[in-house]
């Protein structure tokens, strides 16, 4: 898996106080995200690549080999439509 | 064991912004008695009340009503929701949208818009909310879509239209829809009255499903289709409103806060109103909220029933409206002593030669009329 992954159309991310927990918001819905779904979804940010991603969750935890498991993440969010995934040639 | 012991946010507040609309739709589940009730909150108020919203933890907020763009003031409201961190959905026929309003809409940062179609046919559709809006709605789809907006279409589904759902779905489609509810009227206020002529048959509804579930797997890729059952067919209460006083909060145009649209009508439960309460007193502390949280209210069949943590006993206005007895069990359910009274509708739907009065179209002076003595009951 390549490319770099951003908000599907009409998704926001946000932290929410009153619920303790990273949501995405969407048309009449809500999605409550775990930490870890949070912290990969607030580094989705059309920037990004998943190696930059992966990298900078790397850095953020003192963790190797997380690319498994975030590509797991990414795949399951793309089939959700939450995520789409840039894989245009690069510059 | 009556509340339940920690009341979590409301995830919705649905601000009713009016009760005028242009439009005289048969199933509108607006009060039939609507007109009694026409001093509007200020722009101040409905500011406070987004501010208090937000403070509570909702995230959702609907701009709906009657129909929300008669007010002009519209895309302030969406503005400061926006500005608070709520995704704002704006819920509207269409009718009266222009480029320009669009434009400010964009600007303030509206996320979504929901356009409701009565149907796919012109005449059925002209016929069904009583006015020329057919063509119009097509072009506010089109305007909607321009802008990059999500369209998230809502058709209210019923005995005259329902035999075009595959054009509905394909019209829908065509429009760039992403999402598509395909909602079966229920059967309150205007769409009580209505019912005889609204409520299809078994084969009608058999078949429009079989329909949907062919599209459904054809246009995977593009819409989520969704096709709410009608619980009178269904034989099976729904949690209403996904709890009481658990998701939504609703502000009606004159400021009264209730747990659903429809709740004002239920005798006996005092609703607070946003004028003299904070949001935050009212979905904690106010009896209309607190009444039928939870199971503890429940009388039998309910109390002693397995699943009545799985549908709370179904939708109190509908126990009201069909048994007369806003704690009883939603006579939809086949356990409750009033499920004769849903038999004898659907068996009525299924009669050909079925008597039925005129449709009755929801307007000001209907809705006068119809709150002078009691609203007829079907059920009478």
């Amino acid at each position: 898996m390549d490319g770099t992954p951003r908000l599907g159309h009409g998704f926001r991310f946000q932290w929410e106080p009153a619920q303790e927990c990273h949501v995405l918001l969407y048309p009449e819905g809500m999605i409550k995200l775990n930490q870890s779904g949070g912290e990969i979804l607030s580094r989705c940010d059309g920037q990004r690549d998943i190696a930059a991603i992966v990298a900078d969750l790397e850095a953020a935890f003192s963790a190797s080999g997380l690319r498994g498991d975030v590509e797991a993440f990414l795949a399951m969010a793309i089939e959700k439509r939450w995520l789409r995934l840039d894989t245009g040639a690069k510059a | 064991m009556n509340a339940p012991a920690k009341i979590g946010p409301p995830m919705w507040l649905l601000a009713e912004v009016t009760y005028r609309c242009p439009l005289h739709c048969v199933f509108c589940y607006n009060p039939v008695d609507f007109a009694k009730h026409e001093v509007e909150l200020s722009t101040d108020d409905w500011l406070r009340v987004l501010r208090e919203g937000r403070e509570l933890g909702a995230v959702q907020c609907g701009f709906s009503g009657g129909e929300p763009l008669l007010r002009d003031d519209l895309e302030i409201l969406i503005g400061e929701a926006r500005q608070l961190g709520y995704y704002t959905n704006l819920i509207t026929s269409g009718v009266g949208l222009t480029e320009a309003r669009l434009d400010a809409f964009k600007a303030a940062g509206l996320d979504h818009i929901q356009l409701s179609f009565q149907d796919s046919t012109k005449e059925i559709n002209d016929f069904l909310t009583h006015t020329r809006t057919f063509d119009l709605k097509q072009k506010v789809g089109e305007m909607i879509k321009a802008r990059g907006w999500p369209m998230v279409m809502n058709v209210v589904i019923h005995r005259l239209n329902i035999d075009h759902i595959g054009r509905i779905i394909e019209m829908a489609d065509a429009l760039g829809a992403e999402y598509l509810e395909l909602a079966n009227a229920q059967y309150y206020s205007w769409a009580l009255l209505n019912r005889d002529q609204l409520m299809p048959s078994r084969e009608q509804l058999r078949r429009a499903e079989a329909i949907t579930d062919e599209w459904k797997a054809k246009l995977a890729e593009r819409m989520r289709i969704l096709f709410v059952v009608p619980d009178y067919h269904e034989g099976k209460p729904k949690k209403c409103m996904n709890g009481w006083g658990n998701v939504f909060l609703t502000v009606t145009p004159d400021g009264t806060a209730l747990p659903c649209h429809t709740a004002r009508m239920l005798p006996g439960l005092e609703f607070p109103n946003v004028r003299d309460s904070s949001l935050h007193d009212i979905w904690h502390e106010s009896e209309g909220f607190n009444h039928y949280r939870g199971t503890g209210w429940m009388k039998q069949p309910c109390r002693d029933c397995d699943k009545k943590e799985e549908d709370l006993g179904g939708c109190r206005c509908q126990a009201y409206l069909l048994a007369g007895d806003a704690d009883a069990a939603d006579p939809v359910c086949p356990k409750s002593p009033h499920h004769d009274i849903v038999t004898a509708a659907l068996e009525n739907a299924e009669n050909p030669t079925r008597q039925a009065q005129p449709l009755i179209f929801r307007d000001p002076k209907e809705s006068r009329r119809l709150s002078e003595t009691e609203a007829p009951s079907p059920t009478a």
